[in-house]
């Protein structure tokens, strides 16, 4: 290589690099503004809204209207915050699996894997409701965990005999429909109390969120995400490959393991709290990625989490406002969103 | 002398336990050219998927320098060994230029972040496989040969001190097919890296290897240098050919005759048969050809495509016994060609063969420039 042919690259790749740099950073500042403002506007829009001069009193301050007060401290703060937690988290997971299976089209609920954490957590509340008061919240996150893992052994056997995505997509539906199967019918014979718990979780919601519930999902989600961003690495290689990946020195089966249970807890921790949630996993990812321009681990992850919180505190905000007094149920609004980017995805997959 | 740098030891490879090829021994020294060949499914990638370590070996052991491969540690193979296999993955949002990043791997830290060394080591490798040009283009845009570019860079820019690729030149062309060997040539000539490559393309295979093993199902056929491996009789037993054939000194594989007995006789010299020889068996005609010296590469042609050939030893006149012979075929053909070349000294009698020709035949064309 001469000289002037190795300042040519050099000077080349300067550029791409400031050109990525920039993009990145708009992306990210864009990311983060809409979360800033639909944050006030959570806080700001309900039954009763509160201008913005008086919520950053009650914030800042702690002063004000005590009703006022509990309003934003107790009920929308924490549903928020959980929207955009746990969207993050979902989306994230969305990523690995996605990772994982190495195809865009994967997603903790087309895999059926949400329907498995949401059965787990309903046969647990129904039976430990029987006996006791409440059931704890890290109990019911590990209930979730179990089922997560319960429908990706299924969904991994089956990928161990076949190879296609879309067999691997129509088992995924299935496994999903038979949780679905057993939740609706513990449902049925719940005793009445019960119901009126189930059947609003069941159905997706951030609301219901406490301040408790929230130091514990993010908790468990902030440890969960740290250790996915530090799997970054590993990641970016097995996006080139299985064997391209081991060949560079990831030792696969510990990899795969990792990559499992980490989206494993993720859905889990997100079903357990607001229940089952759709096409956020499998179509954030994806815009986040195509908005990036990379699917580089390092930049994507954090992008993805960002755009999840985005996304879900949108359509936290669209289901509680848009019929009010009626909530409608978080899925509804995701899916009217996500589904047709999917089926972009889809077609554009084609070419 | 150099060493002897990747050896295996009594290598068994298979899957899932069941051994398909036993009893592996062969070695490599730095900065040879080592290819596999072979029919298909006769397990050449198999072997290499095993040395490579994406297939657990079944028995026996891979030796890096007298040190065996098993107990090293992942990072310490990916610093020495890159490879180049058959995995199609297309990762999307990636330009050529991030594709070949990945290569660092093995030296960037906990997060893979690049350095400027890394950066550099990128650049270069591109610059070594001419893709300066697609390093910032989509690696899913780029053609099958960019792709194979890329690819390639990729394991180059890991720094390996030897590379293991799995019929790199599938679904190329025969311009990148070349380019890309004369790559490898220049990295084991220029670098001393040692390259361990199954090839599909027996005449390219004769070009760039220093070492050939052949491999046939269940054993190692043979293995040797390119002059000991790539003779008529072994190709044709190794990959079973029955139909046409295999001329060595060039690795040209020529279909079998037309069936029957000669129609035609062409005489011909210094290459000017060819033409007439290659029409007439793409027309299913049987043909003779004379009188041709044994080293003349009409001769080379027509003793694999001709139904027969009357020769002659170099550099003597051509004898009484040969021109009976030739005379006795052009009374059986029913046409004679005569090509355009020179006849003067040892092969003066040429012209009795034309005479005798032009008497006996109905018909008779001179041929200047035969491209019919």
């Amino acid at each position: 290589m001469t000289d002037s042919e190795r300042t040519l690259t050099q000077s080349g790749y300067r550029r791409e690099k400031l050109r990525r740099r920039s993009r990145y950073l708009l992306v990210f500042v864009l990311l983060f503004c809409t979360a800033v403002l639909l944050t006030v506007l959570n806080i700001n829009t309900g039954s009763s809204p509160i201008p913005a001069g008086r919520i950053l009193k009650i914030l800042f301050t702690g002063q004000g209207d005590p009703a006022e007060y509990n309003v934003i401290w107790k009920l929308r703060l924490p549903r928020v915050f959980m929207a955009a937690l746990l969207g993050g988290a979902l989306s994230v997971s969305g990523f690995l699996l996605q990772t994982f299976f190495g195809n865009p089209i994967a997603g903790p609920y087309v895999l059926g894997i949400s329907s498995g954490a949401k059965m787990t957590v309903a046969l647990t509340m129904v039976l430990l409701l029987r006996h006791y008061s409440s059931v704890s919240a890290l109990t019911l996150v590990g209930a979730a965990f179990a089922g997560a893992m319960l429908s990706t052994g299924f969904i991994l056997l089956i990928s161990g005999k076949v190879r296609h995505i879309a067999t691997l997509l129509v088992a995924g539906i299935m496994i999903g429909y038979i949780c679905s199967a057993v939740t609706d019918f513990v449902v049925t014979f719940a005793e009445d109390q019960d119901i009126v718990n189930l059947h609003g979780w069941s159905q997706g919601s951030f609301g219901g969120a406490s301040g408790s519930d929230l130091r514990i999902a993010a908790v468990i989600c902030g440890i969960t995400l740290a250790a996915v961003f530090l799997l970054s690495k590993p990641i970016g290689a097995y996006q080139q490959g299985e064997a391209y990946a081991r060949s560079v020195g990831v030792n696969i089966p510990v990899f795969r393991a990792a990559l499992i249970l980490l989206s494993g807890v993720l859905s889990a921790c997100v079903t357990a709290f607001a229940g089952p949630i759709s096409f956020v996993g499998m179509a954030v990812p994806h815009v986040i990625k195509r908005c990036l321009g990379t699917a580089r681990p390092i930049i994507a992850i954090p992008g993805i989490f960002l755009g999840g919180a985005v996304f879900c505190m949108l359509c936290d905000l669209i289901a509680r406002t848009a019929f009010s007094p009626l909530q409608l149920n978080i899925s509804t609004v995701t899916s009217f969103f996500g589904a047709p980017i999917v089926i972009f995805m889809l077609l554009k997959g084609k070419r | 002398m150099q060493d002897v740098f990747l050896r295996t030891d009594h290598l068994s490879v298979g899957y899932k336990g069941k051994p398909l090829i036993e009893d592996i021994c062969l070695s490599v020294k730095q900065g040879e050219i080592l290819t596999l060949i072979g029919p298909n499914g006769a397990g050449k990638s198999t072997i290499l998927k095993s040395i490579a370590r994406e297939l657990a070996l079944i028995g026996g052991r891979v030796l890096l320098q007298d040190k065996d491969m098993g107990a090293m540690t992942l990072k310490e193979v990916s610093r020495r060994m890159s490879v180049m296999l058959t995995d199609r993955t297309r990762p999307e949002f990636m330009t050529c230029r991030d594709v070949v990043a990945a290569g660092r791997y093995p030296y960037t830290g906990a997060l893979g972040i690049l350095s400027e060394k890394d950066e550099k080591a990128v650049d270069e490798a591109l610059c070594m496989v001419h893709g300066e040009k697609i390093a910032f283009q989509d690696f899913n845009s780029v053609s099958d040969g960019q792709r194979q570019r890329v690819l390639l860079a990729r394991a180059l820019c890991q720094e390996p001190e030897i590379i293991v690729l799995d019929e790199p030149t599938s679904f190329l062309d025969i311009r990148h097919k070349l380019e890309l060997l004369e790559i490898l040539r220049r990295l084991s000539r220029e670098q001393g890296i040692t390259v361990v490559l199954s090839l599909h393309e027996i005449d390219l295979a004769q070009k760039i290897s220093d070492r050939v093993v052949c491999i046939c199902g269940e054993r190692i056929d043979s293995w040797g240098t390119p002059e000991e491996i790539f003779t008529e009789e072994r190709i044709r037993t190794l990959y079973g050919i029955r139909e046409g054939a295999y001329d060595p000194s060039f690795g040209s594989l020529e279909l079998p005759p037309p069936a029957g007995d000669p129609r035609i006789f062409v005489i011909s010299g210094c290459g000017t048969g060819i033409p007439v020889f290659r029409s007439l068996q793409r027309q299913g005609i049987p043909f003779a050809a004379g009188i041709l010296y044994t080293n003349d590469v009409d001769y080379a042609l027509a003793r694999l495509t001709a139904a027969e050939v009357v020769a002659q030893e170099p550099f003597e006149e051509i004898s009484e016994e040969a021109l009976k012979k030739a005379f006795l075929l052009v009374d059986q053909c029913e046409q004679v060609i005569v090509t355009d070349f020179p006849i003067r000294g040892i092969n003066e009698r040429i012209r009795d063969l034309i005479g005798y020709a032009r008497k006996k035949t109905l018909s008779f064309s001179n041929v200047l420039m035969y491209n019919t």
